[in-house]
């Protein structure tokens, strides 16, 4: 919305996403607090607090949040991209994994390469397996029609699989069962926040340069959107892909497109993450990336907005860092895993929520919108856009 | 006891920003076909949403035989005798006609239904109002006009007395309209009282007894309509004097602009030639109208040369251009506009802004597009400009998100774009369908006006008068192929109604 309308800040439609996505969590926390009771109601205060304070009880822990949230907000950014352009990219852990693997393969054997160049090197790496892992499932929608769902699902357990392979095959540490770490040279720059981020024990943090990419990416991906051609082109093939046709817009073409970046995005995110100098390497094992599911979570949560994902991926963070202290009160690490799966099954309620919020606005008066005809109801179709169907797909 | 059925007295239903109905009064007598008239968006659907209870009233009373009544709900509604044949069916297509009319009051033994008594009465009262359907066919299986028909039963089986039609007549070919009217007219005889919803005046003028008129959500009045003419009626309607036939100069055409030769298109999945080598000319400074009854090849055709399908055979030519196989770009580019059929589907971008859907086919231009990044400031001076001059209506100018405007001016915004495209060919595809009287003059007087600025057009309608209004040249289209090509000076509707049934064909054609 361009127009800056005065009045009652609720019949915003950002304001009421932005309500209804914090009714989500409040809702979230709710849930985690009545699991906790039932495990160990004598603690079950402490551990909540813990959850909600235990990103800000020291400066580390606040540098924690920050890298925990990088590969999220990537992923994030990679779920969203889709979906604005009409596509549900739910092959982002794969695309994470690949594009892990080749930053750590670059990051491992590449040291010819000097500090600065070594890094980036990784980097585009990632970016560039991503963006294959992403380009076949858009390859195959475009010419056969196939659904990405699908394909992406198949090319995720093709990656799991691969990733084990290549990592056994190249750069393995028999000892730990996982992949070398990478060299020196080609970690993210702290940037200083080894300096500003130190617990009291006077441990630094991991947070790196990899969150400023990030913002930074999710701030370009917004220009794009918002701002481009490509962007112009990549929504309309979202919202109504026979219009598009009708415009001489090349269907095909843009869901190409949109898939290299975000697969793209999304192997990034495993780049940033492996090149954080946190001291792993990827581990050898038969399961899908966490990461790139929660970039589903935080796309919801965020309504697919680039600038609101930096802050969901936060959220998602925070409540990470937030379980692990609550680990300490005895309970279990799965209670966050509850609490954020309760918070994305309520995140798809947003758009219910932001309706009631909508109604509840207008029963107060101030200035309405104008443009609402509902009179003749029958010439403007039932309002569910691709957003409200979308949303219902994702949880099945 | 009461003149009047069914009275709802000063309804004011306000929604945000808007007074859909304000202060209007509508009664009904028993036994008679009383007409809704007005525009869209003037309100006519809201006042009926009230009375069937989808809404509640903020002010005014609904009075049922002299008795002030409440309706909470639609069950509401029924309990008082009154039912709605919606304009889009509510039916489920994979039950049968018998199932759809006692969805929701089954009669039942021990759990089980029974049908039998069901199928007496639904035999019994489509016989007594001849309402012909076959009680066992699948809803999917059966016509747009049958569908309707069912519609009708589901009333009559629930005992309405009191029977909404919203605008019923927008699906029906001329012969469906002729049967529904007549069976309108059976059930008035028969006691029922019906309210017609239209902005149709042909039809208010064959069937109802009374009219009440609205504009704009306000209540202009109550009418005789053996009293009153039909202009009289759309003046009422639209609040201006409004000229229902077309003003236009003799053509003169020039130069062949775009040339159809030999084009075939099969259907993929049944392998039938539903455009079978269709050849013709349009030339600058003239309409060519391609006639015919929905389903004939219509859609095929325009899309096949516009573009959006692949064209199976022959070849199509721009100024001399062979375009058969050039992409839609292409043809945007290079002087060819397409007004679709579909506006929702094709035209519009509906969760866009209006000033995206505005500039839907030059948004890379130069002028709207600089090293990638488009110009905003373009955009919107240009949406400004197309907003004033065609007189688009929207609650927040080119911000106004394409959806939430009314579909006559999501029309005016599809036309307004495709003529400011200034092209050389200027295709429109029943651009005037669901609209109301006003709009549907604008329009014309727009595409006349295109061919007086010597342009070619290529108009497809199924409305006889506008292909009678309009036209320079008609071409009637059947089963796929031109049968033949009239001048509208020389022929009667009756006799075009001839060719487009596949009863008469040109020699030679």
């Amino acid at each position: 919305m361009k127009d800056k309308r005065l009045g009652n800040p609720l019949q915003r439609q950002g304001v009421q996403n932005t309500v209804a996505a914090v009714i989500a969590i409040l809702i979230g926390m709710l849930v985690g607090l009545i699991v906790l009771l039932f495990t160990d109601a004598s603690r079950a205060g402490e551990g909540m607090l813990a959850i909600l304070t235990g990103g800000l009880t020291d400066l580390k822990n606040m540098g924690q949040v920050l890298y925990y949230a990088t590969p999220l907000i990537m992923t994030g950014l990679s779920v969203g991209f889709a979906k604005k352009t009409g596509l549900f990219n739910i092959g982002a852990p794969g695309q994470y994994m690949m594009g892990a693997f080749a930053a750590v393969y670059v990051g491992v054997k590449w040291t010819f390469l000097p500090a600065g160049l070594h890094c980036i090197a990784a980097v585009v790496a990632a970016c560039l397996f991503g963006a294959i892992w992403g380009i076949l499932p858009g390859l195959l929608k475009a010419w056969r029609g196939i659904n990405e769902v699908i394909t992406c699902i198949m090319m995720n357990y093709i990656a799991m699989s691969m990733s084990n392979v290549l990592i056994r095959s190249f750069i393995y540490d028999r000892a730990k069962n996982q992949s070398f770490r990478p060299a020196e040279t080609a970690e993210l720059p702290k940037m200083g926040f080894d300096k500003i981020f130190v617990g009291e024990s006077g441990t630094p943090s991991s947070v790196n340069a990899g969150i400023v990419v990030a913002i930074v990416l999710a701030i370009v991906v917004w220009v794009v959107l918002e701002k481009t051609k490509t962007g112009y082109e990549l929504k309309a093939c979202g919202f109504n892909k026979d219009a598009a046709k009708y415009a001489g817009i090349s269907e095909k073409r843009n869901i190409v497109q949109a898939m290299i970046i975000s697969g793209a995005l999304a192997g990034i995110g495993g780049g940033l993450n492996y090149l954080a100098g946190a001291g792993t390497g990827i581990m050898v094992s038969d399961t899908l990336a966490q990461q790139g599911f929660d970039g589903i979570a935080v796309a919801l949560l965020g309504m697919s907005n680039p600038i609101a994902i930096i802050f969901t991926g936060i959220l998602m963070a925070y409540l990470t860092v937030g379980g692990l202290a609550m680990q300490s009160f005895g309970f279990v690490s799965q209670v966050i895993t509850i609490i954020t799966s309760v918070i994305v099954y309520f995140a798809a309620f947003i758009l219910f929520f932001s309706q009631i919020i909508a109604k509840f606005a207008k029963g107060r008066g101030g200035e309405q919108n104008a443009n609402a005809e509902p009179g003749d109801s029958g010439q403007i179709p039932p309002a569910q856009g691709p957003t409200a169907s979308g949303e219902g797909g994702e949880q099945a | 006891m009461s003149e009047y059925v069914i009275e709802m007295c000063n309804i004011t239903k306000e929604f945000p920003g808007i007074i859909a109905n304000d202060n209007i009064t509508l009664q009904l007598k028993k036994g008679e076909i009383h007409a809704l008239l007005g525009e869209n968006g003037a309100g006519k659907s809201t006042l009926m949403s009230v009375l069937f209870g989808l809404y509640q009233p903020e002010k005014g009373v609904i009075k049922k035989d002299g008795k002030e009544v409440k309706i909470k709900d639609p069950n509401d509604a029924n309990a008082l005798g009154i039912g709605m044949v919606h304009q889009h069916f509510k039916l489920v297509h994979n039950f049968s006609v018998l199932q759809n009319i006692i969805l929701g009051v089954e009669t039942t033994r021990g759990g089980l239904l029974k049908m039998d008594d069901a199928r007496k009465k639904v035999v019994a009262l489509s016989e007594q109002y001849g309402l012909r359907v076959d009680p066992d066919a699948l809803i999917e299986n059966i016509t747009v006009g049958m569908q309707q028909r069912v519609e009708i039963l589901k009333m009559l089986y629930r005992d309405n007395e009191i029977l909404i039609f919203d605008e019923p007549t927008a699906v029906l070919t001329p012969q469906e309209i002729d049967e529904l009217m007549k069976i309108m007219r059976g059930l008035a005889a028969e006691g029922k009282s019906i309210l017609f919803i239209t902005h149709k005046l042909n039809e208010i003028k064959a069937v109802a007894d009374r009219c009440t008129v609205l504009r704009k959500g306000k209540y202009v009045g109550t009418v005789n309509v053996s009293d009153v003419s039909k202009e009289e009626m759309s003046e009422m309607m639209v609040g201006r004097k409004v000229s229902l036939n077309v003003e236009k100069k003799p053509a003169q055409p020039s130069e062949v602009v775009f040339e159809v030769s030999g084009l075939t298109v099969v259907n993929k999945e049944h392998g039938k030639k539903v455009v079978d080598n269709v050849s013709f000319q349009v030339r600058r400074g003239e309409i060519v109208c391609i006639a015919g009854i929905d389903g004939n090849g219509q859609s095929e055709l325009i899309q096949a040369v516009t573009g959006l399908i692949k064209a199976d055979g022959g070849t199509v030519k721009l100024k001399g251009e062979d375009i058969t196989h050039a992409s839609i770009r292409h043809r945007n580019t290079h002087g060819m506009s397409h007004i679709p059929e579909d506006r929702h589907k094709h035209g519009l971008v509906l969760d866009y802004p209006l000033s995206y859907n505005l500039v839907l086919q030059s948004y890379f231009e130069p002028e709207y597009c600089q090293a990638g990044f488009l110009k905003y400031d373009k955009i919107n001076q240009y949406a400004d400009k197309l907003i004033r001059e065609y007189d688009i209506r929207s609650g927040q100018g080119g911000n106004t998100i394409a959806r939430s405007m009314s579909g006559g001016n999501q029309q005016k915004a599809i036309v307004a774009r495709e003529i400011d495209r200034d092209p050389d060919l200027l295709i429109a595809v029943q651009p005037t369908r669901g609209l109301d009287v006003g709009a549907i003059e604008y329009i014309h007087r727009q595409i006349v006006a295109e061919r007086d600025r010597n342009k070619a057009v290529l108009l497809v309608s199924l409305e006889l008068d506008e292909v009678m209004n309009l036209s320079d040249r008609i071409l009637v289209i059947y089963e796929g192929q031109i049968v033949a090509d009239l001048d509208p000076s020389q022929v009667t509707v009756q006799e075009l109604g001839l060719y487009m049934a596949g009863s008469k064909r040109e020699e030679g054609k």
